[in-house]
């Protein structure tokens, strides 16, 4: 792990909002014991009804933050979604909405997601469709997202800003960090010994 | 004065975290076999050890057959996923109800058998790597769906690092009339807030409809909660839950059960509790509900047309115009079962309308029970023989045609009337397959007419 301050590099514009995880990644994908692969199958069944879809185009190949719009990532909680993403190459994610789920679980992958009003959503994606090659830099630590004379305030909660500043995006070791302390809240618990007296 | 939700969270809560997160004792953690290998993987390769297996119990439905479930499966990865399982269970010591094993008859929809077994109890957290976990706040407990990486933290620590959600109560008033059913005032709840609606909160269902609710009718309600963006959703416990409980395996037994309905009485919301929003619904105005569009929260009552300016990308992949009825739209294919509607009473609402009639000759019907106690119940209540005297299949319990990870899935662009909780683009495995989610009442009636139809017409006249 490392603290993650900026995420520069190309974009991807996906216009639509609620891009369910079914649709990020269908489930037949999840038919496996490991995340392996994930990265060849993203919107599989969009892309093969829309030729044009914009993870199929050759111009936005290569980059590293997504933009998108309204309830990104919402419905099911298959972490395969943002597996996916993050082994295709994206490294942050800036759209008008997330689900809470999705955004947990790319948090703890560490690729961020921060959300902006829907103008300037509108204003970065149409950016990106008119000069595919053009570097958008997104700074974690102030929530500006730059691309080109645009420059763009986005959002994220103070304390995942936080985590991924101080490297503490990914909880597993403070969880493990205090036994005692999480035997002392089950023994509190009636439930834990079975309610007896 | 406080919510349910706060005092369970406080009950739980560990600390606070550096990142602002608190970091959340779980109660108990259920486990299936798509969203766990990765998660035993990692706790192997970083050589950490399970503290609470106990607490944590497994079952496979995602991916199991429902056709045949003799192991070992026909399909190789159903078996390869399931033995994968196995052996994580027996490594780290925990309970697996897979069919072929111990206890394999206790085998189900995760989401049915943890009530159905009294592991789910009021004032517990309770996570699981599936986003429909919501379902067992219907006993009073906080349930959340988590991911890959969070089963991993939960099996390490027994813990999760989570914010703490605001609490919306949606009050319930009214009596609902027949032929209404607990799947149409959830499609109510979602098309009027939306289906982000509820990000950032816990639903809370209150009211005096949720009060006079059987324990399965709550569960459908809290298990779409995440279809209207709530990650959490919950009813208050009282005596109906108390009395679901008494007497199941897992259920405190004797003066204990005493003591346990002591603490959860406390453990509801307080009278005065303050909630950061609240909202009403009145329920005697709710039509049978049926969704027209690719999210749930596109819906209208039976004899509703689409608004004329609906969302032009549902229309077009549905086949649908705005201002068109959605009654009477011919159906290939009717699916009974899911988290949502797979429960026994489901099953009884369905078989009173399916009884003494035939699925139309072009319509594929299946039920799926959510459990294989559900199943055996209904067979001894004699439904399996209804539904497959109308042409109905009865099948094994399992998730089936609601996320289509087995063989059973629409083909091209059928519609299939579903009792199931998503009608996503590709959610019933053809990437073109449309879905119509409606109350299992509904899709039997939509089997039988071989249409979408109100299902008060056909309970109004008894076939001879």
């Amino acid at each position: 792990m490392a603290a993650i301050t900026a995420v520069a590099g190309r974009g991807l514009p996906l216009r639509g909002a609620d891009l369910d995880t079914d649709r990020i990644m269908p489930a037949r994908f999840l038919r496996a014991v490991t995340f392996e692969g994930l990265e060849h199958h993203l919107f599989e069944d969009d892309r093969a009804a829309d030729p044009a879809h914009p993870f199929s185009d050759p111009r936005y190949r290569g980059a590293t933050v997504l933009v998108v719009n309204r309830n990104f990532g919402c419905g099911s909680s298959r972490e395969h979604a943002p597996q996916g993403l993050a082994r295709y190459g994206i490294k942050a994610i800036v759209g008008e909405s997330f689900s809470e789920i999705f955004l947990g679980n790319s948090s703890v992958l560490g690729m961020p997601c921060l959300t902006a009003s829907p103008e300037s959503i509108d204003a970065l994606q149409s950016l990106l469709e008119r000069e595919p090659q053009i570097v958008i830099d997104v700074r974690v630590d102030t929530g500006v997202v730059t691309a080109g004379d645009l420059h763009v305030q986005a959002q994220m909660p103070p304390g995942m800003r936080d985590a991924f500043l101080t490297d503490q995006w990914n909880p597993t070791a403070m969880l493990l960090d205090r036994y005692e302390q999480v035997r002392a809240v089950a023994t509190s618990l009636p439930y834990i010994s079975g309610f007896q007296e | 004065m406080h919510t349910l939700f706060h005092k369970v969270w406080n009950a739980h809560a560990v600390r606070t975290l550096a990142s602002g997160q608190t970091q959340l004792f779980v109660g108990l953690h259920l486990v299936h076999e798509v969203t766990s290998p990765q998660a035993f993987d990692m706790v192997r390769q970083h050589g950490w050890r399970v503290p609470y297996p106990e607490r944590t119990f497994a079952t496979v439905d995602h991916i199991v057959p429902t056709s045949s479930q003799k192991r070992p499966f026909i399909d190789l990865t159903a078996e390869q996923m399931t033995s994968a399982l196995e052996g994580n269970c027996r490594e780290f010591g925990i309970t697996l109800y897979a069919p072929g094993g111990d206890g394999g008859d206790n085998q189900g929809i995760v989401h049915v058998i943890g009530p159905e077994l009294g592991l789910t109890q009021p004032g517990m957290t309770i996570a699981c790597g599936d986003s429909h976990t919501s379902t067992h706040g219907a006993l009073g407990a906080i349930a959340f769906g988590i991911g890959t990486s969070q089963v991993r933290d939960v099996l390490a620590s027994q813990c999760l690092a989570l914010d703490p959600l605001k609490v919306r109560r949606i009050e319930v008033t009214g009596r609902l009339r027949p032929g209404v059913f607990a799947k149409d005032v959830i499609l109510t709840i979602i098309r009027r807030l939306g289906v982000n609606g509820g990000v950032g909160f816990a639903y809370e269902y209150a009211g005096p409809t949720i009060e006079g609710m059987t324990i399965d009718e709550r569960m459908t309600i809290c298990n779409m909660s995440i279809e209207g963006g709530a990650r959490a959703g919950y009813v208050n416990p009282d005596d109906t839950t108390f009395a679901f409980l008494e007497g199941r395996r897992f259920a405190p037994q004797g003066a204990a059960f005493g003591r346990a309905v002591e603490w959860w009485r406390q453990i509801a919301s307080d009278a005065g509790a303050t909630y950061d929003d609240v909202v009403t619904i009145d329920a005697s105005a709710i039509e049978p509900t049926v969704t027209w569009g690719i999210n749930p929260g596109q819906s209208v009552g039976i004899h509703e047309s689409i608004a004329a300016n609906a969302d032009p990308e549902a229309l077009a992949f549905m086949g649908f115009s705005g201002g068109a009825p959605v009654e009477g739209t011919r159906i290939d294919v009717a699916f009974i079962g899911s988290c949502t509607n797979g429960r026994l009473s489901d099953l009884e609402e369905a078989a009173k309308v399916v009884r003494g009639r035939r699925v139309a000759s072009h319509v594929q019907a299946l039920v799926v029970p959510g459990s294989q106690a559900v199943r055996r119940a209904a067979e001894a209540r004699g439904l399996d023989e209804i539904f497959t005297k109308a042409g109905f299949e009865w099948r094994g319990a399992g998730c089936s045609m609601c996320l289509a990870m087995n063989p059973d899935k629409l083909e091209g662009q059928q519609v299939c009337a579903s009792s199931s909780n998503r009608n996503f683009k590709g959610r019933q495995g053809s990437p073109t397959g449309r879905t119509l989610l409606m109350s299992p009442a509904m899709v039997a009636a939509a089997a039988v007419a071989g249409e979408v139809v109100d299902v008060r017409e056909m309970l109004e006249e008894v076939p001879a």
